[in-house]
């Protein structure tokens, strides 16, 4: 191995990662903490309502599925690889994922040609939508390919990225993981450190206020300023 | 019972002009902004007609409001379970097409036009993309229009009417019109509130203001979706909903909310009302026909030892007792009944309640010609050329009894006032008229009075809020000194 990829290894799989991470939680606390009102998932729907399903709808149930996918590989290599032990069941998981990840980038393409032809819609669109846009699409082909290319991701993910991702978590990074995969493998990964330092700086930050309470909290709210005394 | 205090509203609809005056008071001081060109938190419709937004009372259209379902209360336009599906895409979501897409004028082209050999004009241009636009409908584009075949005809409260009774609206020159001016009604049971997933939603405990904490909403959109009025709007700049805030800092520092304060047909009446909250989901369950009564029992009287007592143990202060005891609603809505809910039946509970419009026609069409069908000047209500069955979908749920009641008692005070005053109408005819309308003499003085020679401080009886209070209760007051207001005052930037 050349001593110029190994840099470059160090930068993406090294620097990188904490860079993001860093950015990531600091710069969500401190938006939460001195800019709430800018959280906000901005929808659009009021402005244009045909193509909005067609697109929101797909893209969202596409990617909640294939991101849990991967949260689940993180945390619990040890059962997936189990799961995959046979045959039927490795096909069932690598088969859902792909049509969910194909859901993705169908719905994707679609919200990202709603913003574009609407004129209306070109003006609630920022430069940062933009990049936002371009990271996902990237990050949903790259997957996809991975997919096709490189069977079965399911298996290899539990035993060289989980690995890697939990080193960079214990802050013992350990590149030997990563620096063999192939390129695609690779460009997925730092793209999606990329999406992780863009998090804060984007809408995608309406992910983190997904409001579970609704579930369990009674219909109504009242907020009083004396409580009343109750005799 | 768990008793609460509600600022609510009167507006008598005999005595509006339909002048706007109080839309314009409204946007210049809160809706003056980008994105919330098009909202009117305050709009006034001609009825018949299909409003702002088009057609809004239509539920099968919007989904608005609730239903009761096996014997529970229900959303229309969601529910916990689907709301996990709703997030995305809101079924329910109106879109700008159904309000208006806002414009102004290219001024300044009348300044810069280079000289040619035709005036030049201001175009019309979008104030959402600033491109040239067709202008299709504004917020009251069927303003006056009460008969047209677009407008009028298509109004959701013509439902059930007979031909005969359409005939009737659109008899002579298709002229029957009143006007319905709106707010939000700070309701009782608000759907937009029981929607909001983020719970960004609250009537304050305090004084029943609905408002919605801008910090905390995530542009779910399910409160546009789920309020039947239509009067939470979505800001599509900022990705924020909003909705009328009852002017609170006015009422705060003791003043009549915008629109109040410029009415200039002085329609407008505010007090608080002391109710019972511990009743409001039974009320609100109610069958149908019952509803109106059942939202009146809910309200309790201030006068009353019980109530007054109850009232106090819920730290109700009595400074505000004092002020439902004068409430000029209280009267309208409980003692004299001739104020009613608008849509009850979408169980909301509005606290907006509307004096029914007399709409004193009396002609009618024959052979071409128009001709009186009464000498009287007050005829017969039945004849009034606005069906019961008319008013009585939109301010009765269905009940034309309770409409007809209150018109009655209207005209009664109109023959008392008459055999006072110009003297055709003998006094035992005004009496005859008074005890048939269910209504005492003296009850007829002061419904003229409120009605005719109501000063501000009649109108409006403003309950002293205690703000101060409540700071003291969260912190050190000292702390506040030399500070500018509450909450954040950064300006309202849109998210990335
Ligand atoms: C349970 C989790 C989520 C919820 C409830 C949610 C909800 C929403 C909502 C309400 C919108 C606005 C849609 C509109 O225009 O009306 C939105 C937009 C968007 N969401 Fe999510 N989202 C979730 C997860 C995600 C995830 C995991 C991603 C990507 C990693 C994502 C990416 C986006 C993007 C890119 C948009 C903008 C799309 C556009 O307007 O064209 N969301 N989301
Ligand atoms: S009128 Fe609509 S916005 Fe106002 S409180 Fe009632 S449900 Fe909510
Ligand atoms: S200002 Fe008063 S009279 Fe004029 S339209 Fe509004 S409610 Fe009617």
């Amino acid at each position: 191995m050349n001593s110029a990829s190994s840099y470059l290894d160090q930068f993406f799989f090294l620097a990188l990662p904490y860079v993001a991470l860093f950015t990531f939680f600091f710069v969500t606390i401190e938006r939460y903490r001195n800019r709430k009102f800018t959280y906000s998932s901005l929808s659009s729907q009021f402005l244009e309502n045909q193509q909005h399903f067609w697109g929101l709808v797909p893209f969202h149930y596409g990617i909640l599925v294939v991101i849990t996918g991967h949260i689940v590989a993180f945390f619990v290599p040890r059962e997936i690889l189990w799961w995959n032990s046979k045959p039927l069941r490795l096909y069932i998981l690598e088969g859902t994922a792909l049509v969910f990840a194909i859901l993705a980038a169908v719905g994707l393409i679609a919200a990202i040609v709603r913003r574009a032809n609407v004129s209306k819609m070109r003006k609630v669109t920022s430069p940062v939508d933009w990049v936002l846009f371009a990271l996902l699409l990237i990050q949903v082909l790259l997957g996809i390919e991975v997919a096709v290319r490189y069977p079965w991701g399911s298996s290899w993910f539990a035993t060289s990225l989980s690995p890697y991702l939990w080193s960079v978590v214990r802050l013992s990074p350990d590149l030997s993981y990563v620096t063999p995969l192939p390129l695609t493998v690779k460009l997925h990964i730092i793209n999606a450190f990329l999406l992780i330092l863009m998090f804060p700086f984007t809408r995608l930050v309406h992910i983190l206020v997904i409001p579970n309470p609704y579930l369990w909290r009674k219909p109504q709210v009242v907020r009083w300023y004396r409580r009343p005394v109750k005799a | 019972m768990n008793v609460r205090s509600q600022i609510s509203m009167v507006f008598h609809l005999d005595k509006c002009i339909g002048c706007h005056t109080c839309s314009i008071a409204c946007k210049n001081i809160w809706t003056d902004r980008k994105g919330a060109e098009y909202m009117w938190w305050n709009n006034v419709e001609t009825k018949p007609g299909t409003g702002f937004p088009t057609a809004w009372e239509d539920q099968e259209k919007y989904n608005g409001g609730w239903v009761v379902d096996d014997g529970e209360l229900k959303l229309r336009s969601t529910s916990k379970a689907k709301t996990v599906f709703n997030m995305f895409h809101h079924p329910n979501m109106p879109t700008m097409d159904d309000y208006y897409e806002p414009w102004t004028y290219d001024y300044q082209h009348l300044f810069n036009a280079p000289e040619g050999p035709d005036q030049p004009t201001a175009v019309p241009i979008s104030m959402v993309t600033g491109e040239l636009i067709n202008i299709k409908s504004g917020p009251n584009w069927d303003d006056d229009l009460g008969g047209s075949p677009v407008y009028a005809e298509n109004d959701p409260n013509l439902d059930g009417l007979t031909d005969e009774q359409r005939q009737q609206l659109f008899a002579v020159e298709r002229l029957v019109l009143f006007y319905f001016p709106r707010i939000c009604n700070h309701c009782l049971n608000p759907s937009c509130v029981a929607s909001c997933p983020s719970g960004a939603l609250y009537k304050r405990g305090e004084d029943g203001i609905v408002l919605l904490d801008q910090n905390r909403c995530r542009a779910w959109r399910a409160c546009v979706a789920a309020c039947p009025y239509k009067k939470t709007f979505f800001n599509w700049s900022t990705g924020k909903s909003e909705k009328c805030i009852l002017c609170y800092p006015r009422l705060e520092t003791g003043q009549a909310p915008a629109c109040f304060h410029s009415c200039v047909g002085r329609i407008r009446y505010l007090g608080v009302l002391l109710y019972d909250a511990s009743r409001i989901e039974e009320v609100a369950k109610s069958p149908v026909e019952d509803l109106v009564e059942a939202q009146r029992s809910i309200i309790l009287d201030p006068n009353d030892p019980a109530v007054i007592a109850a009232a106090r143990a819920n730290g109700i202060h009595d400074s505000v007792i004092e002020s439902a005891q004068r409430s000029p609603v209280y009267k309208f809505v409980k003692e004299w009944k001739i104020a009613l809910p608008p849509h009850i039946e979408f169980r909301t509970l509005p606290m907006l309640f509307y004096v029914p419009p007399m709409a004193p026609v009396m002609a009618g069409k024959e052979n071409g010609t128009v001709k009186n069908i009464s000498e009287d000047l007050f005829h017969d209500i039945e004849e009034a050329r606005v069906p019961m069955r008319f008013l009585a979908n939109l301010l009765g749920g269905g009940n034309e009894g309770k409409v007809r009641y209150a018109l009655r008692k209207q005209k009664a005070v109109r023959w008392y006032r008459r055999a006072l005053t110009v003297g055709d109408v003998t006094d035992a005819q005004a009496a005859e008229m008074l005890a048939q309308a269910d209504c005492t003499p003296e009850e007829a003085e002061a419904i003229y009075r409120l009605t005719s020679l109501c000063t501000f401080d009649d109108r409006f009886v403003i309950p002293p809020m205690h703000r101060e209070e409540a700071i003291e209760m969260m912190e050190d007051p000292l702390e506040h000194k030399q500070n500018t207001g509450f909450g954040f005052l950064t300006g309202p930037r849109r998210g990335l």
